[in-house]
């Protein structure tokens, strides 16, 4: 079995449900996120557009944050997910440094580092994820890429040309998805960050584990 | 799509969180800058013992001590920057092998424990031939220990300026510089003015080699890779990091560099201890400013 997930970015209208479903399963602590939905507006007025893109862990198949950790807290589960054992964790954020997705944060109750896990626990219990559950277009799409009739193997197999994943030349074979997608939504180097129009506006930067 | 037609002149993040801050701070640039001496001192007596054993005789064990302090210095760092300290034992008991971060921290306590040996043999046994042969050892450790920062540097996968070929050469170049300089200053009377000008020598090859990677690398070779480019940015033209970044180059490189030269012609030891105090704290800074720009870039 290998887990993944695919987001169908034709879909994604950007209600943020997904992220708050997942804050709440997960009890995701105030200032960090495992899973977020970034904004990018596009074009000039008036011929503009907005995008959305869901942004979580890529349970990548060449994990550079499993290779990296030193004590092995970062692991892979026999379904592929790319599982952390925080009580194990000795919060050195090598991985937080190693992952091009800046998927990983500090949790700054545990001091330990945290990210998506695909909800191994529900999975574990043949639940799905919070944030699929939640979604009210079903742009969220996961399932066992190595079953041809799961749902994301169809879905692939429909898009063949336009499914993609993000920063394919970091070697990593994330096991996460996008239809959709293109330079603006993938490549964060491709839109501009501009101070006073982010969700907080007053906070550049965000503290790392809380006491940086 | 025409969004990403209209993307390539206009397309801005309008609502997301707020970027990371810089996750391995100051901290882990003492680590590296600690750990340079630390191994560079070990070198450096090495090749002084060869070169002018009877003068190098007395700083057996000044430099058994030394190298002891920075190595102590390195591994406080270390810890301190861990967000659970208490958990370090971790790394001995759930060891992750393909980490340079074990691997790193397995070498550096072999090393701490063959500098504790040399300072029992030159304090309390003062069995020089001992000395000589744990020395030996211990020099040929200091090596992968300088080296596996690059390493652990390299496996951020996120951070493509920091690439392990460049790194090593830049590791070991910095442990040369700063252990020569390091002995210009600790070595006092003990030293000729003759070893000090070998020193001064290896601290000015050291700091012209370093440099002329620094500029090859950062500011005359055009970036192929993105992000690499984009991470430059910061040290270039009004660049956040411009100034820090020029100033570490005048003082680890430059700067000692001219004095190394100025005191070969008027044999001046005051001009050589000026250009090892520069070359030190400017490797601080250098070494700083190696470490934060790449972590400015957002990664998602």
């Amino acid at each position: 079995m290998q887990l993944g997930f695919l987001v169908d970015l034709h879909l994604c209208m950007g209600c943020k449900g997904c992220e708050i479903a997942c804050k709440v399963e997960n009890e995701v602590p105030l200032s960090t996120w495992r899973l977020r939905v970034k904004y990018v507006d596009v074009g000039t007025f008036p011929e503009t557009k907005r995008t959305f893109t869901p942004l979580r862990c890529n349970h990548c198949e060449n994990a550079p944050c499993e290779r990296i950790c030193p004590v092995s807290a970062l692991h892979y589960l026999e379904n592929g997910i790319v599982n952390i054992d925080k009580e194990r964790c000795i919060g050195c954020a090598g991985c937080v440094m190693a992952c091009p997705y800046g998927a990983i944060y500090i949790d700054p109750q545990t001091q330990t580092a945290d990210k998506c896990t695909y909800c191994a626990h529900r999975v574990a219990s043949s639940m799905m994820p919070a944030c699929v559950v939640a979604c009210p277009v079903q742009a969220n799409i996961f399932g066992d890429l190595e079953d041809p009739k799961s749902n994301i193997s169809k879905y692939i197999q429909v898009h063949q040309g336009g499914v993609q994943v993000r920063k394919p030349e970091k070697g990593t074979n994330p096991h996460h998805y996008y239809v959709g997608g293109g330079n603006v939504t993938l490549n964060p180097l491709a839109s501009v960050r501009e101070n006073g129009h982010t969700l907080f506006s007053n906070i550049k930067t965000l503290p790392i584990g809380g006491h940086h | 799509m025409t969004h990403e037609i209209l993307a390539a002149t206009n397309a801005v993040v309008t609502l997301d969180v707020a970027l990371p801050g810089i996750v391995w701070p100051w901290l882990v640039t003492v680590n590296m800058w600690a750990k340079s001496i630390g191994t560079g001192v070990i070198f450096m007596l090495f090749i002084l013992l060869r070169m002018y054993p009877e003068q190098a005789n007395k700083l057996r064990f000044p430099t058994a001590l030394v190298s002891i302090v920075f190595i102590s210095i390195f591994l406080l760092f270390t810890l301190a920057d861990l967000h659970q300290p208490f958990r370090m034992w971790h790394i001995f008991f759930y060891p992750h092998v393909t980490s340079a971060i074990t691997v790193g921290a397995w070498m550096a306590s072999i090393f701490m424990g063959l500098l504790t040996l040399l300072a029992y043999q030159s304090y309390i046994k003062k069995d020089n031939a001992a000395y000589d042969k744990t020395l030996l050892w211990t020099a040929i450790l200091a090596i992968p220990v300088t080296l596996y920062t690059a390493g652990l540097m390299a496996q951020c996968t996120a951070r493509e300026l920091w690439q392990m070929p460049t790194e090593s050469a830049q590791m070991i170049l910095a442990a040369l510089l700063s252990g020569s300089a390091f002995m210009i200053l600790m070595s006092g009377r003990k030293l000729s003015y003759e070893a000090k000008n070998t020193l001064g020598m290896i601290l000015g090859l050291s700091a012209l080699m370093s440099f002329i990677i620094y500029m090859s690398e950062y500011i005359f070779g055009p970036m192929k890779a993105e992000e690499v480019a984009a991470v430059l940015e910061y040290i270039k033209g009004n660049g956040q990091y411009t100034v820090a970044f020029w100033v570490g180059q005048w003082m680890t490189y430059l700067l000692p560099m001219l004095l190394i030269v100025l005191s070969r012609t008027s044999r001046s030891e005051g001009i050589l201890k000026l250009a090892a105090i520069l070359s030190l704290f400017g490797l601080a800074i250098v070494k700083h400013v190696w470490l934060i720009i790449p972590q400015l870039l957002p990664m998602s």
